[in-house]
């Protein structure tokens, strides 16, 4: 027995001038239904987070709502003025942003906030307000609630954060709620506590929800409904189920297919190979404050840490964020100074060497970065940021550009990349790029700092493909950084798990994922979402 | 708390106390004899008054024992004496001082106070014809140099209107008490308070409003709009409190500033301040008198800065006491 | 390039800025040849009101001086000094900014404690007091706006360039083995600079009020007639020649105000992501 809270019917959003489309929504129809909860799926650029916005009359003013419908409690939302829609934001429809870090007022305590809800329609004495915002902390499950309301935003972790703005939504008790990726910013154990939540809420509730996503591992675990968004038009929607197994439309199918799967694919011991890298003992700890009348505080990123790549294999380091993975891959670089410890290369010991030594032993490891944004210098040509290396290390000019030539052919971008400016390219090509880059002065270890972090999930896969197509190729050894198993399922040999600077579990893959000894380990492999033991109860 | 007050007072005499060193090395860089410059073009004469200096300040001696002479008689409140004015620096200053503190104090709230309000007002209403007008207002107070404004305020009010005095703290020889004195020092104060003000509303003004505009794109906004919030209490209290700390900041900042703009209008408008002794120390070729009073233009920027600093830091919870 | 242009020329107010400056510029380099008598001599009679005689449209001053002569060989002292100590300040503040700022640590501490304590003093104040001591001339009127100018630069410059010691691209040049002075011309200075172009223009329209009220003050250099030190003569009169203190006043304010409307217009089209209206 449900009915539908929202039907959307036809809806066009047009977008300025000179935008690349004409339409960020595009003739979208579906529907919410009362304690159902309906995710909207698609990667970036897709509409989906517009749909969100127009379900609460919060659409930038550059956007217009040309043709189409909103229909709920009887009315045409989109016909609405700025004072209905006062009576139904909070009340009736709520939503749930992604970073809960910038959505809440930083000057404001974290009760006011709750409290400013009630006020907001009159409702309540502030007393009674004060008090509702002590019980909704505890049903969102926020530890010492009395305290808690009192805090301000930056004093609480981003899980927290987000169990208050959960609370903030569902303080009046609103028909709708609107999620628009509201864990994608999470700790993968984070994110699953708080997607337990959202759905025993919405099922104390009532609620019909609405949950934006672009993980198909989020959709396993709490659709009912799942609708399908490709550049602004719905190409696919139905119940979870069908569209989870039988995909009807290509691009849904290209989707569920880029998805890494949590099994390993099986894979050759390397352990009797050479050594490449050893890493023995590395400590690390950041002190910041001191001076007079104030506190120092430490805070150690890596703990005795070591382990060891060989040839040819792919060592992944798995942690949450805070577990020091990445802190382990600039000290492994020397981009930053090990307290303690030896990164050897081979015979050379990296921490010892300094100066020109050092630069010169520093083409034997190189490295791709996470935010293909930051990683290319915006005023430099792409020719000159993958010739600059070989250059400084004493290869001809005229070689240096050949080889460019030909490291952009291997990374499947066209030759004449190397006159363009890297603003010119999308984040994936981007990636490629500084692959190139990484390439250029032939290494034997590549270090991928979360390379594909940062990517849509389609490319993500076609990057992958491309990190592992060069490593066989060009016999290269890997540190691939991650916070997602499911991606270091899919390239790595061995994975070590970190977790608050140590490495707390170092097995094959394979052995890893179906026999986990460590209980974080367990913990994280829980954690992932999307897995078919998870329950979801119709 | 009190741990970071003293550790930043104590900073604040440090940086005293480094002033009161460039003081003595830019003493020794004027031309000519030391004991001539510090006696001033006046003192410069009378022979008795510069064997008591070169005594006082040991300027037979080597440099440290000089310097350490110098900076104990500063640290004991004796900034010298002014032989033109026939009076230690240290009275002449505090006899001035408040005057200049009243001035400045009245400038700053009046700059603050409006140049807030237009600053929010041509946000509210960005690319409206009001914004365009205030932006422009603003533009010209601030290219405006301050000694002009001042003597264009006298022409217009005080020769062309005959609205307002021209000059001074209050009228000579009236002897005014009680209400009658307040009103009479207030019109005497308008003018030159106004013409400091001026400048620094603009600065306020324009910085206010691209706070707001700035502020009003952040994610929070967003949410309190989601909460069905109206948009008054919306700018009220999320976009403006938020916009206001990088105000807060410029205020502290502008202090320098604020004392420099005293010094110019001091001049125009003859009140009676610290900055019209800088200026009278200039023309009196006094450079002992200059540099008293430029030592206590740099303390009063020191206070300044502390106390706007305190402002910020309980205005913003997310930084804390120490550091 | 083209783009930055492109965006600079659509700039209403970056248009009459440029606009004002070719003009002002024009004044100062061409103006002498055109009106060769010295603006020390006296022409007519003094206290001329302006619009009376042909060849005097802005009038005469206390002494029988022409003011238009005043203000044209003013727009050289004001143009020149306000360039030349930004240039100054610039040539002390940016390599004191890189260096705190990308070798951080105690060198970079040290610096900025150096850097704090000039922006702590009152600049008027302090500039007043150096070109007392150093006794007025341009020399010295340069060197003293240098001095209380240079630290919002380091601070500027020092921001940005921590800012990009730890952005990925910084680091890529690390990891490929680039030296440490290629990392800081090639890689971090060209994009830290645009702010620091930007500070440029306002610094200039800085300078040339602190040189405008410093001759107020009476402390130009004695030789050259600037815009200040008109004001300054004509206050004692201000009653019966509104004209003398009015005109020049009028050239620093157009002045300044166009180095900030180029300011801004840099501004727009350096960070192109903030549109008028923040949206």
């Amino acid at each position: 027995m449900s009915d539908t809270a929202v039907t959307i019917k036809d809806l066009k959003l047009a977008l300025p001038a000179g935008s690349d489309r004409a339409y960020a929504v595009d003739g979208v129809s579906f529907d919410l239904t009362a304690g159902k909860i309906l995710c909207v799926v698609g990667e970036s650029g897709s509409g989906k987070s517009m749909c969100a916005h127009a379900l609460m009359g919060l659409l930038p003013d550059a956007v217009i709502a040309e043709a189409g419908e909103i229909m709920f409690g009887g009315q045409n939302l989109l016909t609405l003025n700025e004072d209905g829609w006062l009576g139904l934001r909070g009340r009736r429809i709520a939503m749930v942003f992604q970073e809960p870090m910038t959505a809440l007022n930083p000057l404001m305590r974290i009760g006011d906030q709750i409290a400013e809800m009630f006020e907001a329609h009159g409702l309540l004495t502030p007393k009674e307000r004060r008090l509702k915002a002590v019980s909704l902390l505890r049903e969102v499950g926020l530890p010492d609630p009395e305290r808690s309301v009192r805090a301000y935003p930056h004093q609480l972790s981003g899980g927290q954060r987000q169990r208050a703005m959960i609370a903030m939504a569902l303080a009046l008790e609103p028909a709708v709620l609107v999620a628009d990726e509201p864990t994608t910013a999470l700790d993968v154990t984070t994110q699953a506590q708080i997607l337990k939540l959202i759905r025993d809420l919405q099922r104390s509730r009532n609620m019909a929800v609405m949950f934006i996503t672009h993980d198909f591992g989020v959709v396993t675990d709490i659709a009912d409904r799942v609708v399908v968004l490709q550049h602004g038009k719905v190409v696919e929607q139905g119940s979870a189920d069908d569209v989870l197994s039988r995909p009807q439309h290509p691009y849904t199918r290209a989707l569920l297919a880029a998805v890494p799967k949590l099994q390993p694919p099986s894979r050759a011991s390397r352990l009797d190979q050479p050594k490449v890298v050893e890493v023995v003992g590395l400590e690390k700890t950041y002190v910041s404050g001191g001076g007079w009348f104030q506190p120092t505080r430490s805070v150690q990123a890596a703990k005795e840490v070591s382990f060891d790549i060989f040839q040819g294999e792919t060592l992944g380091l798995v942690g949450e964020s805070g577990s020091g993975k990445s802190s382990i891959a600039r000290l492994v670089m020397r981009l930053i100074e090990p307290d303690r410890g030896t990164v050897r290369l081979g015979e050379t010991d990296l921490t010892r060497i300094s100066g020109k030594t050092l630069r010169e032993q520093r083409k034997r490891i190189q490295m791709v970065f996470q935010d293909p944004f930051a990683s290319l210098n915006p005023r430099r040509k792409v020719g000159n940021i993958i010739t600059d290396g070989p250059i400084a290390h004493g290869m001809e000019p005229a070689t240096a550009r050949a080889r460019a030539h030909e490291l952009l052919g291997l990374v499947g971008l066209n030759a004449n990349a190397m006159e363009r400016y890297p603003h010119e390219f999308s984040g994936g090509q981007r990636q490629r790029i500084g692959i190139a880059r990484a390439l250029a002065l032939d290494p034997e270890i590549l270090v991928a700092d979360e390379a594909v972090s940062a990517l849509d999930v389609s490319v993500q896969a076609q990057v992958l493909d491309l990190l592992e197509d060069l490593k066989t190729r060009l016999g290269l050894s890997m540190l691939f950084i991650t916070h997602d198993l499911r991606v270091a399922a899919q390239i790595c040999d061995r994975i070590a798990v970190m977790q608050r600077g140590t490495i707390v579990e170092l097995r094959p893959a394979a052995a890893l994922f179906s026999a986990p000894e460590h209980p974080y380990t367990r913990e994280l492999l829980a954690a992932v979402p999307g897995q078919i033991s998870s329950s979801k109860a119709a | 708390m009190l741990a970071f007050i003293a550790q930043r007072i104590g900073k604040a005499v440090i940086v005293l106390l480094a002033i009161v060193v460039l003081n003595f090395f830019l003493i020794r860089m004027a031309p000519g004899d030391p004991a001539l410059v510090m006696a001033g073009e006046a003192g410069a004469g009378d022979q008795i008054f510069l064997t008591q200096l070169r005594e006082k300040f040991g300027l037979d001696q080597p440099l440290p024992v000089q310097l350490f002479l110098y900076v104990k008689g500063i640290v004991s409140f004796d900034l010298g004496f002014s032989f033109r004015q026939q009076m230690p620096v240290s009275k002449l200053i505090m006899d001035r001082l408040p005057a200049t503190l009243l001035l400045t104090g009245t400038a700053f709230a009046i700059s603050l106070a409006f140049g807030v309000l237009f600053g929010t007002l041509a946000a509210r209403r960005a690319g409206s014809w009001t914004d365009t007008a205030i932006t422009v207002l603003a533009l010209i107070f601030y290219a405006t140099p301050l000694f002009w404004v001042a003597l264009m305020a006298i022409l217009l009010f005080s020769v062309a209107l005959d609205w307002l005095p021209s000059f001074g703290y209050e009228t000579v020889g009236a002897n005014y008490t009680g209400l009658t004195h307040v009103l009479d020092v207030g019109a005497h104060l308008i003018m030159p308070a106004t013409t400091i003000g001026l400048f620094f509303m603009a600065t306020y003004a324009r910085m206010t409003r691209a706070s707001m505009l700035e502020v009003k794109r952040l994610d929070f906004v967003k949410t309190a709009r989601a909460k069905g919030l109206r948009d008054a209490v919306i700018q009220r209290r999320h976009v403006l409190r938020n916009a206001l700390l990088p105000v807060v900041t410029l205020a502290g900042l502008q202090a320098g500033t604020l004392v420099g703009g005293a010094v110019l209008t001091e001049t125009v408008f003859a009140w009676p301040g610290i900055g019209r002794l800088m200026y009278e120390a200039l023309l009196q070729r006094d450079y002992n008198l200059l540099l008293g009073v430029f030592v206590v233009c740099s303390a009063m920027v020191l206070a300044f800065n502390l106390i706007t600093d305190l402002i910020y830091r309980s205005v913003d919870p997310r930084i804390e006491f120490a550091a | 390039m083209r783009q930055f242009w492109r965006t600079m020329l659509r700039n209403p107010g970056g248009l009459i800025g440029l606009a004002i400056l070719t003009i002002a510029i024009a004044v100062a380099v061409f103006g002498p040849l055109l009106f060769p008598t010295s603006p020390w001599r006296m022409v007519q009679r003094p206290f001329l009101p302006p619009f009376t005689l042909a060849g005097l449209p802005l009038g005469t001053d206390a002494l029988g001086r022409d003011v238009m002569a005043g203000i044209i060989y003013g727009a050289r002292v004001s143009l020149l000094v306000g360039l030349v100590s930004t240039l100054a300040a610039l040539a002390v503040g940016i390599p004191v900014g890189a260096a705190a700022g990308y070798f951080g640590g105690r060198i970079g501490d040290a610096l900025m404690r150096f850097t704090e304590f000039f922006q702590t003093v009152p600049s008027f104040a302090l500039a007043i007091v150096l070109v007392a001591v150093l006794q007025p001339s341009i020399v010295s009127i340069v060197i003293a706006i240098a001095i209380v100018s240079w630290p919002p630069v380091a601070r500027l410059v020092r921001g940005e360039v921590l800012s990009l010691r730890t952005r990925e691209y910084v680091q890529a040049a690390i990891v490929t083995g680039q030296t440490n002075s290629w990392i800081i011309w090639r890689e971090i200075l060209p994009n830290a600079l645009s702010p620091v172009i930007v500070l440029a223009s306002l610094m200039v329209a800085t300078a040339i009020l602190l040189e405008s009220s410093l001759s107020f003050l009476g402390l130009g250099d004695p030789n050259l007639m600037s815009w200040g030190y008109m004001v300054g003569a004509g206050r004692t009169v201000i009653r019966q020649a509104w004209w003398i203190t009015v005109f020049p006043g009028v050239a620093i304010l157009i002045s300044v105000l166009a180095l900030n409307l180029i300011g801004e217009g840099l501004n727009d089209a350096l960070n192109p992501r903030l549109s008028k209206d923040g949206r």
